[in-house]
């Protein structure tokens, strides 16, 4: 029996919601007095992840998550899990996880629990706390099963910085043949900036910001702090910002350590989206605004007068 | 071409979950059911497929007779006969299960589900039902063109997004993007009189109902403290407050 984490890169390079997941797994192999694999393909920096606990790693050498389908990574993972008896398989929630995880779930026979958002239970590892309703609720599921796989929104626990030792780092090939009937043909970067479910920070603007030729001191905001920028429905809806910054019921679902929404409502459609942010601020210029009601911070304003000078005290608490 | 849509009912995006029974339940009563927002892009893209082509679009849920209005609201919007499945829908495998075997005696071409359910966000479904039918699957879809035997869709990652060449049958799992959140089918006066001569089926599944995954009970969130409203001259105090008392930035 042991302790698998599955960890996530992109061109090699893994992510932070890797380290969190790792972090997740070192926590449970500690209780159980078990080793940690990471199991990764295509990765680069295999170093890194001994930082964050892991005991062995095992890296596929054939096989990337920028040029193979979701079909054959599940099944990469799943022999790897088969071969080193896998008893709990975490793994993070991101676009990625929600492919294979259920796939890899039917491969072995394991029972998935999704959108874990804190440690099982000290004296019951297969009780987690889940994410429901859209963050309106909370549910905790009790696995029967004997193998499990533990999906894990990004940024629940954060990542930890824990060297327990030295890992073991192996590379290998995997035998499985690549499945003809799904060919990758294309992907697009949408460019170099924060992915909404790396991000600790999350910008986000609304119809309050009148057009998208008023996006630059949303996205100069961001840079400043780091952050990742995200839209309001609406906004997505006409087109002034792409599809995959929506946040909201029916776009991403995000959790940062703080959301800042700039000339938004928060229709309870969009507070569904970002309930599970830590902190909250909200700049808008009604007082009545329903989106105060779910925040801790709050300045009523027109967003035109006070982003440029939230901009300069930022520059200047920095320096 | 041969459609299934898979859809699930759930509570009303502005509903308010209340917790009864010692937390071990939700409050049902004054909760208005609809058809999964997510499945609604993935019938409608459905129905545009029909409209463009020769398709037949079935649509399928797993649940009791309660369900049996949304499948209405399904078959006004466009679809040609629905399908139900008559079991508790327990968890997302016992799900997977039903409709995958309803499935082997159909012959569909793509099947759709909604990314996930707005009420557990499981996500489970589409992926399990792929793995149990072994045909591809295409998660968080924001588009699809059908050529001849293959169909090529887009799909979102965390980094952009990634345009495949698919093998139909596949299991297709949509989102906003895959139709328009303004081109999505409202039931029309017509529509909503031919739907009550549809076909609404109603089958028994020999699936076993296990349920290996419980709910033991849920929670709910704790409460925001008040929000601090911060003077629009003093911004400054705002960052103060983020920095020292929030600690983020």
């Amino acid at each position: 029996m042991s302790i698998i984490t599955i960890t996530e890169n992109w061109e090699g390079k893994f992510k932070k919601t890797s380290f969190e997941s790792l972090s997740y797994g070192r926590h449970i192999a500690n209780q159980m007095n078990s080793k940690l694999i990471a199991i990764t393909i295509g990765g680069n920096n295999l170093e890194s992840l001994i930082q964050y606990g892991a005991d062995k790693i095992i890296n596929i050498t054939n096989f990337n998550f920028e040029n193979n389908n979701n079909t054959d990574i599940a099944k990469v993972f799943s022999k790897i899990i088969e071969e080193e008896n896998g008893s709990t398989i975490i793994i993070s929630n991101t676009n990625i996880g929600k492919k294979i995880s259920p796939l890899i779930a039917q491969n072995i026979n394991a029972g998935l629990i999704t959108n874990a958002v804190a440690y099982p239970e000290k004296n019951n590892l297969l009780k987690v706390k889940c994410k429901a309703f859209s963050s309106k609720s909370f549910v905790v599921y009790e696995s029967d099963y004997n193998k499990n796989i533990i999906s894990i929104i990004p940024n629940s626990i954060g990542e930890i910085n824990q060297i327990t030792g030295k890992g073991e780092i192996l590379n290998q090939e995997s035998e499985i043949k690549s499945n003809q009937d799904y060919q990758i043909l294309k992907r697009s970067k949408q460019n170099d900036k924060i992915s909404l479910s790396d991000a600790n920070i999350v910008v986000s603007a609304g119809r309050g910001l009148k057009g998208p030729e008023n996006w630059p001191m949303i996205e100069e905001l961001a840079e400043l702090l780091g952050a990742a920028t995200a839209c309001s429905k609406p906004v997505s809806d006409m087109g002034w910002r792409p599809h995959s910054e929506h946040v909201g019921q029916t776009g991403i679902a995000v959790n940062p350590d703080l959301y800042i929404a700039i000339g938004i409502s928060g229709a309870i459609q969009h507070l569904a989206g970002v309930n599970a942010s830590k902190n909250i601020v909200v700049i808008n210029t009604d007082a009545e605004a329903p989106f105060f009601k779910a925040a801790n911070y709050g300045i009523i304003g027109d967003a035109f007068t006070v982003i440029p000078k939230l901009i300069e005290a930022i520059k200047q608490h920095k320096n | 071409m041969n459609i299934l849509v898979c859809i699930s009912s759930v509570p009303d995006t502005t509903s308010k979950i209340n917790l009864i029974n010692d937390n071990k339940e939700f409050d049902r009563n004054g909760i208005t059911f609809i058809i999964n927002p997510y499945d609604e892009f993935c019938l409608t893209k459905a129905i545009f497929i029909k409209e463009s082509t020769n398709a037949k679009v079935t649509v399928v849920n797993v649940g009791g007779s309660n369900n049996d209005a949304i499948l209405r609201k399904a078959l006004a919007i466009g679809a040609d006969n629905a399908v139900r499945i008559n079991k508790e829908a327990l968890n997302g495998n016992l799900v997977a299960s039903c409709i995958a075997n309803y499935c082997q005696e159909e012959n569909f071409d793509l099947i759709f589900c909604g990314r996930e359910s707005i009420d557990f966000n499981g996500g489970k479904v589409p992926g399990f039902l792929a793995q149990k039918l072994n045909i591809p699957f295409v998660n968080s879809c924001v588009g699809m063109d059908i050529h001849d035997n293959t169909i090529e869709v887009k799909e979102e990652v965390d980094n952009g997004q990634i345009i495949s060449k698919v093998k139909y049958p596949a299991v297709i799992a949509g989102q906003k993007g895959l139709v328009e959140e303004k081109d999505l089918k409202i039931p029309s006066m017509r529509g909503i009189m031919t739907a009550r001569t549809k076909p609404l089926e109603v089958i028994e599944s020999s699936v076993e109902c296990n349920n290996n995954i419980k709910v033991i009970n849920y929670e709910k969130p704790s409460e925001r403290t008040e929000c601090k409203i911060v003077d629009s001259e003093k911004v400054n105090d705002l960052v103060e407050l983020l920095s020292t008392e929030a600690k983020v930035i």
